[in-house]
């Protein structure tokens, strides 16, 4: 079986709107999925739906085979999926290394087993010599990549992240994708959201596009930045002005 | 049986009207900044020891202190917003609880400070007595009480809806960085919020005070009450507090009549819960 | 050498627990001790809810009366010894915690700090007129002959007090063994951000539950001793809404969510109230009140973490 996470006609409203209209895909096992569109298209609620943050109305949502669409954010992470915040949510008077050791504790029940856990992580995310100062005094490129690492410290085998790359510097956003590739090589699934498609592209093996709450392409980078709709949904009715910019930007 | 019972029902409802008048001064507050004012019975208790004080050593009967007191209690909510809560406006919700906290001891303590533990009370108003009415009594000053508490409310909506002020309150509340955007100094509209807010339960106290005791602790119950409103009708939002200010004064004069008078504080608080863990944010409030 | 100085520091405060009522030969100075560790005890247990787990309960001193009217029913009404009615308090108080705490904890912020007000004030009205507990007018206990296992003593307050440091050092350690173990480590999570911990598969509901059925717990222990102690209880004595305010006020005082916190508080606290109690009696009335609530202001607006910092390492900064 190689597919992770299959969701299913899925539709979330909120009052008379309608965040998520009908949305569907498949996630295999070891990919890493771009899910982009404009702003207010509906990407943070299907991530959040997906997250058990909200429940979907309408559809359902499989992982690894169990239905999760009725399910809780905890239980969700328990069953091996992990997410980051788009307004960054870390432990603020906790310690960096007290904040993987957090998300450690899910599978390492005895705090030294999660200290030992969560410094091995530290390193690889870069944090060795962070380790006792406060969440709060890390800058906030540090902060979401602290919460990442803390994700993974949860073991996940899928990961949410929602736009780790937004506002950081070029320096930051070439650190951010080659720590994506890193996690891919540990075998975890990703998701990412971006509303920035620069660092998405080079990465993503398939990417979702969404507007107005629907799923409007799905394929690779290649085709979906060549897609008429995809244009259409980002540039509006001056996107003949606007196309050729578009494309060389991306490539 | 049923003659007392209608009776029941009419005091309750006067009671309510003056409830919501005290809860709406709390739910504005909250509403404009996020910040439970704890100590808002004990402005409650202010107000009424100045009507006593004014009636006591002047003469003054409660209906013509009334514009006195509310503007005392007017600057006395400004002080309070530049003195203590200004500086906590960032702080970590604990420190706001805190703060509020200390205020509310701090006016018990000084009340029970400067005029002792005992009860005192306005002996005769203008509005003493009673008026009869398809065999119900009421009694004039809770009439009185319940008139001014619907006039006031209904004022204090209408400052918000339909006047610029008003208006600018609302935004503040609504989105605070948008209505900085739109040249609204948060700042003056917070000391607004707490101006009017404690104005309006100064009101409620000059009209309390004509027919109840005064004394220290009064601000403990009528505040955990209003607390109950403000949840009840949901943090914010006014209309909220007038419905529930209604309820609640039914649900305790009913289960005093119905039950036990020792109990009627319990089944508000019950109802209060019961309300609380189906709905969290109210009954009109919204998340 | 880093680690060595709070062991010493903690074995020369021990060595103070045993010696103070060498020093102390009075009853006035004994009962005021036995009054701060009694307070700092409740500020323990208030700290593992209020101060780890960041959920502001006004209701604590519902505990503490469950505690003092198990034993003092049970005794009065039985003849069952309160060391048992101590383990009887314990298991209704956590029994409480849960009833309380489960539909509760659905709330946040001032939702929930309001919500435990209006417990604590059910459970006071139901107390105040349940004929069996004595209703207003409180249960008087019966003068025992003295012994510990009768838990009464008469010519002397010195084995109170030791009873009270025991009781003392077990929460302590309770709350020691807590800091450390992965419990503390998730009530702290979920102060910090609730939203946070339940992505990393903590189930918060059930987490704060647990700190609070720890808080009821040593709350309860308390309100045994008290009964015990002053042999005399009544509603308002014992769960009345200023006495949590009081516990709250403690931990305030000495820092939130810090081991020594209720400790520094209680030391601070208690004194100053049985000292204006006694010099300026009742014409001073209020006066307490008033120089508790500046107190509480002042800290809450200019040190929100509360003292015990100021004598730690972390407020040098090296943190």
């Amino acid at each position: 079986m190689n597919e992770l996470l299959i969701v299913q006609n899925i539709t979330k409203r909120f009052g008379g709107l309608q965040a998520n209209n009908n949305i569907s895909f498949v996630v295999n096992k070891g990919e890493i999925i771009g899910l982009i569109g404009p702003n207010g298209a509906g990407k943070t609620t299907l991530f959040n739906c997906i997250a058990c943050f909200y429940n979907v109305d309408e559809g359902k949502i499989f992982f690894k085979g169990s239905d999760i669409s009725q399910s809780t954010p905890q239980r969700n992470c328990q069953l091996g999926i992990g997410r980051t915040f788009q307004i960054v949510r870390v432990f603020k008077d906790m310690t960096v290394l007290e904040n993987i050791m957090i998300g450690a504790f899910l599978r390492n029940k005895h705090p030294r087993d999660a200290k030992r856990k969560a410094m091995d992580i530290a390193a690889i995310f870069g944090f060795a010599h962070k380790l006792q100062l406060k969440a709060s005094s890390l800058t906030i490129a540090e902060q979401k990549r602290l919460e990442v690492a803390r994700a993974v410290a949860t073991d996940p085998e899928l990961l949410l992240l929602d736009e780790t790359m937004a506002g950081l510097n070029v320096q930051e956003v070439k650190e951010s994708v080659e720590l994506v590739l890193k996690l891919k090589e540990r075998g975890i699934t990703l998701i990412l959201v971006e509303h920035v498609m620069e660092g998405i592209m080079s990465i993503a093996d398939r990417v979702i596009v969404l507007d107005d709450g629907e799923k409007i392409a799905e394929g690779s980078p290649r085709d979906v930045i060549n897609n008429d709709k995809v244009i259409q949904a980002y540039f509006g009715d001056k996107y003949h002005a606007k196309r050729r910019e578009f494309t060389t930007s991306i490539q | 049986m049923e003659g007392i019972l209608a009776q029941t029902i009419v005091s309750g409802l006067l009671i309510g009207f003056l409830y919501a008048l005290i809860a709406v001064g709390l739910t504005m507050i909250f509403g404009v900044m996020d910040i439970v004012n704890f100590a808002h019975g004990d402005y409650l208790m202010v107000a009424m020891y100045f009507s006593f004080w004014l009636f006591f050593l002047f003469g003054f009967d409660p209906l013509f202190s009334l514009p006195i007191v509310t503007i005392l209690l007017f600057g006395l909510g400004v002080i309070t917003y530049y003195l203590i809560i200004r500086p906590i406006i960032n702080a970590p919700m604990l420190s706001q609880i805190f703060v509020t906290f200390g205020l509310l001891i701090f006016l018990r303590g000084l009340a029970q400070f400067l005029w002792k533990v005992d009860y005192r009370m306005i002996p005769q108003t203008l509005s003493s007595g009673n008026i009869e009415a398809f065999g119900i009594y009421f009694g004039k000053p809770q009439i009185i009480a319940a008139a001014g508490a619907v006039i006031c409310n209904g004022v204090i909506l209408w400052f918000l809806k339909k006047t610029r002020l008003g208006m600018a309150l609302e935004a503040v509340a609504e989105d605070k960085e948008a209505a900085r955007l739109m040249g609204i100094d948060s700042d003056r509209m917070y000391a607004l919020a707490w101006g009017i807010g404690i104005a309006s339960v100064g009101i409620a106290g000059v009209l309390l005070s004509s027919f109840y005791y005064v004394f220290p602790e009064v601000g403990a119950n009528f505040g955990l009450i209003a607390f109950v409103v403000v949840a009840l009708g949901g943090f914010g939002s006014i209309p909220g507090a007038f419905i529930a200010g209604i309820i609640v004064g039914l649900v305790e004069v009913l289960s005093g009549f119905l039950i036990a008078p020792s109990l009627k504080f319990m089944f508000v608080l019950a109802i209060y819960l019961a309300v609380v863990f189906v709905r969290p944010q109210g009954l009109l409030g919204h998340k | 050498m880093k680690n060595k100085l709070p062991v010493i520091a903690f074995l020369l405060f021990f060595c103070c627990l045993i010696f103070f009522p060498l020093v102390f030969k009075t009853p006035f100075p004994r009962h005021v001790l036995i009054m701060v560790f009694l307070y700092a005890t409740m500020g323990i247990g208030w700290n593992i809810i209020g101060g780890y787990a960041g959920q502001v309960s006004f209701g604590n001193a519902a505990f503490f009366g469950v505690g003092a009217y198990s034993s003092a029913i049970l005794l009065v009404h039985f003849g069952i010894s309160p060391w048992v009615g101590m383990l009887v308090g314990v298991l209704l108080s956590a029994l409480l915690a849960v009833i309380v705490g489960y539909p509760c904890f659905r709330l946040q912020g001032h939702y929930f700090a309001i919500a435990t007000i209006a417990v604590g004030e059910i459970v006071m009205v139901a107390f105040l007129n349940w004929n069996f507990a004595g209703a207003a007018v409180g249960i008087y206990l019966p003068i025992l002959e003295q012994s510990l296992k009768n838990f009464e003593f008469h010519t002397s307050k010195l084995p109170y007090y030791y009873i009270i440091v025991c009781i003392f050092l077990f929460a302590l350690a309770v709350c020691y063994f807590m800091e450390k173990s992965r419990w503390g480590y998730y009530f702290r999570a979920i102060k910090n951000d609730p939203d946070g911990a339940c992505s990393l598969g903590i189930n918060i509901r059930k987490y704060k539950l647990y700190a609070f059925i720890l808080s009821a717990v040593i709350t309860s222990i308390c309100g045994t001793f008290y009964a015990q102690y002053i042999l005399y209880i009544h509603p308002s004595s014992t769960m009345d809404l200023m006495m949590s305010i009081q516990i709250c006020i403690i931990v305030l005082i000495g820092g939130l969510g810090k081991l020594f916190g209720p400790v520094l508080g209680a030391i601070i606290f208690v004194p100053l109230t049985e000292l204006t109690r006694v010099y300026l009696g009742s014409q001073g009335q209020g006066m307490d009140f008033i120089i508790y609530a500046l107190i509480i202001m002042v800290i809450a607006i200019m040190r929100p973490q509360g003292l015990w910092g100021v004598f730690s390492r972390e407020a040098r900064g090296t943190r």
